[in-house]
């Protein structure tokens, strides 16, 4: 239809980035606001066609009722239409960025409630969590067999001296209630006892959880389109799991987006049973060999790292599931001599099993017990995870090899990132001679994992996924997007000690996917900014 | 400076010692009397604080728990810088544990102060009945090597205390008696502020 075409005509000339352009928003009213339209039919001396469709005004001639009856469209066209234009044309950062603004917004009317919320919730969770990250929480909650002094009342590496006494007095809520929250006093909790690990039921549709908004159930359909034909899109696919993959969907996502299966259809089968197989292999091959001399260290630090991996999750407490990890990681250490195993890679074993147990379960999966699969099931999972795994590591070996050359770059790119994005935190962190290496060191070693709980973890490497080298360069735009998330606390440590744990220490406990949407939707718009940038950050 | 007025002194110790001696719970045995059966592997440094009492002093222990492995300590020499005590740590029921000690007091020499106090600590002395490091023979050793020695229980907090406050107590003495230098805000050094100064390369003005 003509002006169909012309609608079409209009969006496309308005793709470059152009001020004041008018872009579809998505869930604006529809049809968008045509001013081209609008424009003609003006000139055209008639009244503008109505806004909103089912209001339909009298016209003179067929041409304009035809004109102002263009707006209207087929039933279940319109909004794979507006979609499909939105998406050619509209620019992902302008996506982004107004997703981030209604975020802000709502953050910023959420957060004085969230902040109170924490203090309570924050006690609560103290099970769940990792007790060696809350320790350090619980510093000035009693330090009472200590002989150290106080002036005043006990020292705590939050505050300064000046604070102390004020900080024990202080309720929760109080003005000084931004401090306090972080304090995180010792309170009767409110909220519900605990948000398990692995999925927070807002996040996660299990079943007994709320039913699913139209708005998830129209996406899992998207993908289970997508995955459904015979060769998969997987283009496409990254597109869609940029902004997350429901749980339904993820173990196949995952596995696609990772290049472990093919696209095609017809070949999944026949490559998942050759990689399981020479999986398998490799464990008859190599698996007895970790008690020989050379092998003997590598295999003792695994041993004594499996039970330090998810000390806090039911699951990762059952022996099966330990000898699992074990023989993935020794077998991956063995076969990758340039780096071996190092600390920390055994917790990347982790999300990629715990997706691919989802498959077979419905109910969460914290204190599912694997005896109850089948063990063919269990031998998939654990092939699978292994090769996801390789992948994964494949990008950013250097990280682990000798030195640890990857992350030392990382982290000073970092430095260097945070310094031009946030001078004032830069600046604060060199006046307190608070060193990037000191806690980011950890965050590119374990790809953020120990500063997240896994439900986030997991969300993250939906989207790591689907980037371009999203482990090892995306990665660090997450970083220095979570960095600055924190200025406000970070501005308001005046020492060193106060500083390194904080950063050490952050509040991150009830995460989800809304949280890790703004984070990844900040990076986005970092790594937009910065896409030109010499190539000083991609060494 | 805040945290000046509160203490008079800053003292960065470090742990170190072979993977899964105990040093992360001694760690947090003396800085929060916990111990933790639950507690992840240490990843790079972690940091914790806690103030004593020495005569009439106050002293912030600043204490730096490293993590084991061989492949970071490319990374945690970084650390060393500026550490004027150090906790040697391995672990009575494993010999192994013992055996690299040379090794670590090597690095240990290779990077930090050549004053610094050193103690070797034998930890998990809970475990008596599968110990495979005789006390006397690990004494001996430390004599002859200038080092003070404990042996400590983490689990059962026996001698975590004493250890840590012999080594702040030693380098009160070193640092009461000897010019000392005020080095970097965060901790008092016993020589010159560090030398070396990680040259920060000029950003890059082309956007």
């Amino acid at each position: 239809m003509s002006s169909d075409g012309n609608k079409k005509q209009f969006w496309k000339r308005n793709a470059a980035k152009v001020p004041g352009s008018i872009q579809h928003v998505y869930g604006a009213q529809h049809p968008p606001f045509d001013p081209l339209l609008h424009a003609n039919l003006i000139k055209a001396g008639n009244k503008p066609p109505p806004a909103t469709p089912g209001k339909p005004k009298k016209a003179t001639t067929f041409q304009e009722f035809e004109s102002i009856t263009s707006d209207a469209w087929d039933v279940g066209d319109d909004d794979d239409e507006l979609l499909a234009m939105a998406a050619q044309n509209l620019n992902i950062e302008v996506v982004m960025e107004t997703a981030n603004k209604e975020k802000q917004r709502q953050d910023e009317t959420s957060e004085l409630d969230r902040r109170e919320d924490d203090t309570q919730e924050e006690v609560a969770e103290d099970d769940e969590d990792n007790e060696e990250e809350e320790e350090e929480d619980r510093v000035e909650e009693g330090d009472a067999t200590s002989p150290e002094v106080s002036f005043g009342s006990q020292s705590s590496p939050y505050t300064d001296g000046r604070l102390v006494k004020s900080h024990s007095e202080a309720p929760i809520g109080s003005p000084k209630g931004e401090r306090a929250a972080l304090h995180r006093q010792r309170s009767l909790p409110h909220r519900p006892p605990v948000i398990p690990l692995v999925a927070r039921m807002a996040d996660q549709n299990t079943s007994g959880t709320p039913a699913m908004t139209e708005r998830e159930a129209s996406r899992l359909d998207k993908f289970k389109q997508l995955l459904a034909g015979p060769n998969t899109d997987l283009d496409e696919l990254r597109k869609l799991s940029w902004s997350g993959i429901p749980r339904q969907v993820r173990p196949i996502a995952w596995k696609l987006l990772s290049g472990y299966l093919p696209a095609n259809a017809e070949r999944r089968e026949s490559v998942l049973q050759r990689k399981r197989q020479e999986y398998f292999g490799f464990i008859q091959q190599y698996y007895d060999s970790r008690n020989d001399e050379h092998h003997q260290d590598t295999y003792r630090q695994i041993h004594i790292d499996i039970p330090r991996t998810n000390p806090l999750i039911p699951l990762f407490q059952q022996a099966s599931v330990q000898e699992i990890f074990e023989r993935i990681l020794f077998i991956w250490a063995i076969r990758h001599p340039a780096s071996g195993y190092v600390q920390g890679i055994n917790d990347l074993v982790t999300p990629f099993f715990v997706v691919f147990v989802f498959e077979y379960i419905e109910e969460e999966v914290e204190n599912f017990d694997v005896s109850s699969l089948q063990e063919e099931a269990l031998r998939n999972i654990e092939a699978d995870s292994f090769w996801c795994m390789s992948k994964l590591l494949d990008g950013i070996q250097d990280n682990y090899t000798f030195a640890q050359p990857g992350i030392q770059k990382k982290v000073k790119a970092l430095e260097e990132l945070v310094s031009r994005i946030d001078e004032s935190v830069h600046r604060h962190m060199q006046q307190y001679e608070v060193e990037y290496l000191q806690f980011a060191f950890r965050w590119m070693n374990n790809l953020l994992m120990r500063e997240l709980p896994l439900r986030c973890t997991i969300r993250l490497w939906d989207t790591y996924q689907a980037e371009p080298e999203g482990f090892s360069h995306f990665h660090l735009y997450v970083c220095a997007a979570f960095l600055v998330r924190w200025r406000k606390e970070i501005l308001e440590e005046r020492d060193f000690q106060g500083l390194m744990i904080l950063l050490q220490n952050l509040p991150t406990m009830h995460w989800g996917n809304e949280e890790v949407s703004v984070l990844l939707a900040e990076a986005y718009r970092l790594k937009f900014a910065f896409a030109d940038a010499p190539n000083h950050y991609k060494r | 400076m805040g945290s000046d007025e509160a203490y008079n002194f800053v003292f960065k110790v470090v742990l170190i010692g072979e993977s899964g001696v105990g040093k992360s719970n001694l760690l947090s045995r003396f800085t929060k009397n916990e111990f933790n059966h639950d507690s992840r592997t240490t990843i790079g440094v972690e940091f914790s604080t806690r103030t004593v009492q020495l005569n009439n002093f106050t002293i912030k222990a600043q204490i730096w728990d490293t993590a084991g492995l061989e492949r970071y300590r490319a990374i945690t020499s970084a650390y060393y810088r500026g550490a004027v005590g150090a906790l040697l740590v391995y672990d009575i029921t494993k010999h192994l544990t013992y055996e690299s000690v040379e090794r670590w007091l090597k690095e240990l020499y290779e990077h930090a102060d050549p004053h610094i106090v050193v103690m070797l600590v034998g930890n998990k002395s809970d475990l008596e009945s599968e110990r495979s490091v005789p006390t006397e023979e690990a004494k001996d050793f430390a004599e002859k090597k200038g080092l003070l020695f404990l042996e400590t229980s983490a689990l059962d907090s026996t001698n975590v205390e004493a250890a840590f406050t012999t080594v702040l107590a030693e380098i009160h003495k070193k640092v009461s008696s000897k010019e000392v230098v005020r080095g970097p805000m965060s901790a008092v050094t016993l020589n010159s502020p560090k030398a070396e100064d990680t040259e920060k390369k000029p950003c890059c003005k082309n956007i």
